[in-house]
């Protein structure tokens, strides 16, 4: 097998559309994309995916696509849908993926903003919502989709079946053979290759300008740091519009021509994970915080014995794990313990989740909790984390195998400059960062300083051995009315990893303590009150049982002697909490789309439970209208218990 | 009901006249009379001991009633048997579920499929005559039939493992397998909350809708069915006390009468 070599020389290609034709070239009948499909996992091969493309972009420009325009995609990962952002490469047009999981009316702004006049579509669900926003969006020509179910009854001509826009290509191209490689030769690596709009915590979502230059590059030092070939298999099943997926699975895929394989649905990710068996793996910690509280699910539930082994072996794994890992020193006989533990729990549990086979997993998006960042390290995981965003494709800093502590996220990366402003703000300069904020100059010169570094937004600190550490996003760090620390994601982080809370929401800036919202875990806390054979009817009844608030109350407890151990952090102790009537959900704006806390969004909503939780009150009445997944809306209403946890007292810590 | 809906719904393919039914000295049903189109989805409904589920296992063959005749696709028989009916193309769900509960999904769907399958037992174990390419054929029709009820998750899963509205999710998919012209649904909703009943909506008028299946079910929940029917029959203590479209029968005086008391 051809194996990619990680030097780039002036010969490799520079554009997406070069890479594609460099890989039906050189490994033509190599797997690069797989579906599951009626239960078989169907393989495209290099070949097959540089042909239909071609049909593809043939089709588009029969629809007149010129070089520059915009074409959004949205879906889950399908082959179809990665073909289509190639083709629309091809002719130095712009993909723009959107998030198949927003409502239609959240899409009205970026096709507006895009002038998208053409939309790939995955299925009925995404089609409705085109027709639904239509007349907001004139531009809007052709909407073509991948999936025909349900769609047999309509005869909107705004629609195109996939097979149709191939056929029309196939027309197209009896007319013009030459027309495809004469655009593919147009594209130059200084153009733009995709657009990407940020999920937006604060204003409207912002298109984040990247080109074949600053993608590629980024994915080609990644390629030669972790070693990459064209034997690698990738499962994705992120929203394809987040550039952590596309970057890992699309960018990655053409740089590298490794294979990338597209689950069934969503719903059977674990499954085809178990399939694939992945050898480079990306989550975010949310996912990798659900697999783990499934793990302690089914520990709980399981026999004595197995639960007994099972704690013994974790127990070791969390001892020496890690260090067997980073190749550190480590006694035989510890040693010899850790393979018989790899033999009964490890490797099994490393099967169960599908991970035996990876060789490199990364972990990003947002900060990890270091427990739970340890226990896959220590079950011979080699979880990563590194740090980017979307204006920086990604990678800025990536751990290094055999150093990674878990408070980094690694040395800088090959090729990016990295300093610490006065203010605290991680500042870089990189080859793959952004252009432009899209037709939005004045963000783009905001995020820039005077001397051309970017503006990461996030506060940070380099240690001693060159590794960053990440804190909190700049603007959340503030100050206790005594001045002491507020960095509400690094309690929040710590209280996230108990399998029973799902998201926290500190609150304390300016204020004399911090307090809390605790959305219990649903599924966690469910199976806890089974066991105890407590009724409830739903998440707001169980939610508002005492004996839900002492199990949380304990571990708030815990967190606050756990940060009390720290002086400049002990102000973090969370003095009051409530448990939440309802989960936080993006439909509700309460989350972003990659569901992160809209901290100023949640502040002014719940407004009457903060002033609530710092005036001393022991409950408080509140009524939230929430959005269904068909979009119609409801009302929630609670009274609130207000609970105070345990703090340690600083005189104590004195004493000591 | 849209234009285009209309001129799919065909020919008359059952009709149920004069049908009597009893138990003993216990009238479950008294001389109803009705008829179902091609490609319709017919509803019929009624408070709890109206006979619904006896009308249905009536046109299923369980049950022979003493009076009345039925005639299916232009034929008349006194009495349906469950075998004839199965095989002139009449699949059933049931209320109560009667799947293999510790066979997988796959398997469960799979049993849909024993009568179409040619192959005997001894050729379908050895594997011979033609039988795995049979059974790669049905395989695939199970697997559009998963892949068209969206639980390609729990395929390999044992089905007494899956939560309640799965269940019937797989019953109805069980039934699919038989390729029916007709489907008769017992209660499809039963036991169901608020999602799981948008859900098997969608799939019942989805079925409806890509395979042309026509389509008799049972429910007491009047709003769904309302949505969902082109025509519903009313039944009240084993007599039919209304029949039209579910505009019709909801502005029905008896209907209201039987489903929310009389004034007094």
């Amino acid at each position: 097998m051809a194996h990619m070599s990680g030097n780039a020389s002036a010969a490799d290609p520079q554009t997406f559309p070069a890479l594609l034709l460099h890989h039906a070239a050189v490994r033509g009948n190599r797997p690069a994309l797989r579906e599951k499909d009626l239960g078989i996992w169907q393989t495209y091969s290099w070949a097959q995916v540089a042909a239909e493309v071609r049909r593809v972009a043939n089709g588009f420009l029969q629809f007149g696509v010129q070089p520059g325009e915009h074409i959004a995609v949205v879906g889950e990962n399908r082959p179809r849908l990665y073909m289509a952002m190639m083709a629309a490469q091809a002719l130095g047009a712009i993909p723009v993926p959107m998030y198949q999981d927003a409502v239609a009316q959240e899409m009205v702004y970026v096709l507006q903003d895009a002038a998208v006049r053409i939309v790939v579509a995955e299925n009925q669900e995404q089609v409705d919502k085109m027709l639904e926003i239509r007349e907001q969006t004139p531009m809007l020509a052709h909407v073509i989709y991948d999936d025909p179910r349900g769609l047999r009854h309509y005869s909107d001509p705004l629609l195109m079946s996939w097979s149709a826009l191939l056929q029309q290509g196939d027309d197209y191209a009896a007319g013009a053979p030459g027309a495809f490689l004469a655009c593919v030769e147009r594209v130059n690596a200084d153009d733009t290759a995709a657009m990407f709009y940020t999920s937006g915590t604060t204003g409207k979502p912002k298109g984040v300008v990247l080109t074949h230059a600053a993608l590629i590059d980024r994915a080609r030092v990644i390629e030669k740091l972790e070693n990459l070939s064209d034997e690698e298999e990738v499962l994705a099943y992120l929203p394809p519009a987040w550039i952590g997926q596309n970057m890992f699975s699309y960018t990655q895929l053409l740089a590298t021509g490794f294979t990338v394989n597209h689950p069934e649905s969503p719903a059977t990710v674990a499954i085809d994970m178990h399939d694939i068996g992945p050898t480079y793996y990306f989550s975010p910690p949310r996912i990798l915080e659900d697999l783990l509280t499934h793990v302690t699910i089914r520990m709980e539930d399981a026999g004595r014995f197995k639960k007994w082994l099972f704690d013994r072996c974790m127990k070791l794994a969390h001892r020496v794990g890690g260090r067997i890992l980073d190749g550190e020193s480590v006694g035989v006989a510890d040693r010899i313990k850790y393979s018989i533990g790899n033999i009964l729990i490890y490797g099994p549990l490393r099967n169960a989740l599908g991970m035996n086979r990876v060789r490199v997993a990364y972990t990003a998006g947002e900060a990890i909790g270091p427990d739970l960042f340890r226990f896959y390290r220590s079950i011979g995981i080699n979880l990563k984390q590194l740090y980017g965003s979307t204006e920086t494709s990604v990678f800025v800093c990536v751990q290094s195998d055999g150093q990674v502590a878990a408070d980094t996220v690694g040395p800088p990366v090959a090729g990016v400059e990295l300093r610490i402003a006065e203010s605290g703000e991680v500042q870089v300069k990189s080859p793959g960062l952004f252009r432009e904020y899209y037709r939005n100059p004045e963000s783009t010169k905001e995020s820039f300083t005077e001397d051309g570094w970017y503006h990461t937004g996030d506060a940070g600190i380099l240690d001693a051995q060159g590794q960053l550490k990440i804190i909190d996003r700049a603007k959340d760090v503030g100050r206790l009315s005594d001045g002491r620390m507020f960095a509400p994601k690094y309690v929040e982080n710590k209280l996230k990893f108990f399998p029973f809370i799902k998201e926290a929401v500190a609150f304390g800036a300016n204020r004399d303590f911090v307090t809390a919202f605790v959305n219990i875990d649903l599924e966690a806390v469910a199976n806890w009150a089974e066991r105890r054979s407590l009724a409830y009817a739903g998440y707001t009844d169980l939610a508002s049982r005492p004996q839900v608030y002492e199990l949380i109350a304990d571990c708030i407890n815990k967190v606050n002697a756990d940060v009390a151990q720290d002086e400049a952090l002990s102000g973090l102790q969370i003095h009051r909490f409530l448990i939440l009537h309802k989960e936080l959900d993006p439909d509700d704006g309460e989350l972003t789309r990659t569901r992160k806390v809209r901290r100023a969004f949640i502040a002014e909503r719940y407004g009457v439970l903060i002033d609530a939780l710092f005036s001393g009150k022991d409950s408080q009445y509140i009524e939230t209208e929430v959005k269904y997944e068909d979009g119609r809306t409801g009302r929630i209403a609670a009274d609130l218990k207000i609970q105070p946890a345990i703090v340690v007292a600083d005189t104590l810590k004195k004493a000591a | 009901m849209s234009h285009e809906r209309e001129a799919r719904i065909g020919n008359v393919i059952l009709d149920m006249q004069n049908i009597s039914l009893r138990f003993g000295g216990v009238k479950a049903l008294t001389d109803i009379s009705f008829n179902v189109r091609e490609h319709e989805i017919r509803a019929i409904i009624g408070p709890n001991g109206a006979g619904k589920s006896s009308m249905l296992n009536v046109i299923n063959g369980v049950y022979v009633p003493q009076d009345g005749s039925i005639h299916f696709d232009g034929k008349q028989f006194g009495r349906m048997t469950p075998r004839r009916a199965a095989e002139m193309g009449v699949a059933r769900t049931f209320q109560n579920l009667a799947l293999f509960k510790g066979m997988s999904v796959l398997d469960n769907i799979m049993t849909g499929r024993n009568l179409r399958m040619k192959s005997g037992l001894l050729s379908q174990a050895f594997r011979i005559f033609g039988a795995e390419k049979e059974e790669i054929a049905h395989r695939e029709f199970v697997e559009n039939i998963i892949d068209f009820l969206e639980i390609q998750a729990y395929r390999k899963t044992p089905v007494g493992r899956l939560p309640y509205g799965l269940q019937k999710r797989v019953d109805l998919g069980r039934a699919l397998a038989m390729e029916p012209r007709m489907l008769l649904l017992d209660e499809p909703m039963a036991g169901m909350n608020i999602e799981e009943k948008q859900d098997m909506s969608r799939f019942i008028l989805d079925v409806n809708d890509e395979f042309g299946t026509t389509i008799v079910l049972i429910e007491h929940d009047m709003g769904v069915v309302m949505d969902i029917s082109d025509r519903v029959v009313v039944l009240d203590y084993g007599k039919k006390i209304g029949d039209g479209t579910p505009a019709q029968v909801r502005s029905n005086e008896d209907v209201i009468r039987a489903y929310l008391g009389v004034e007094h």
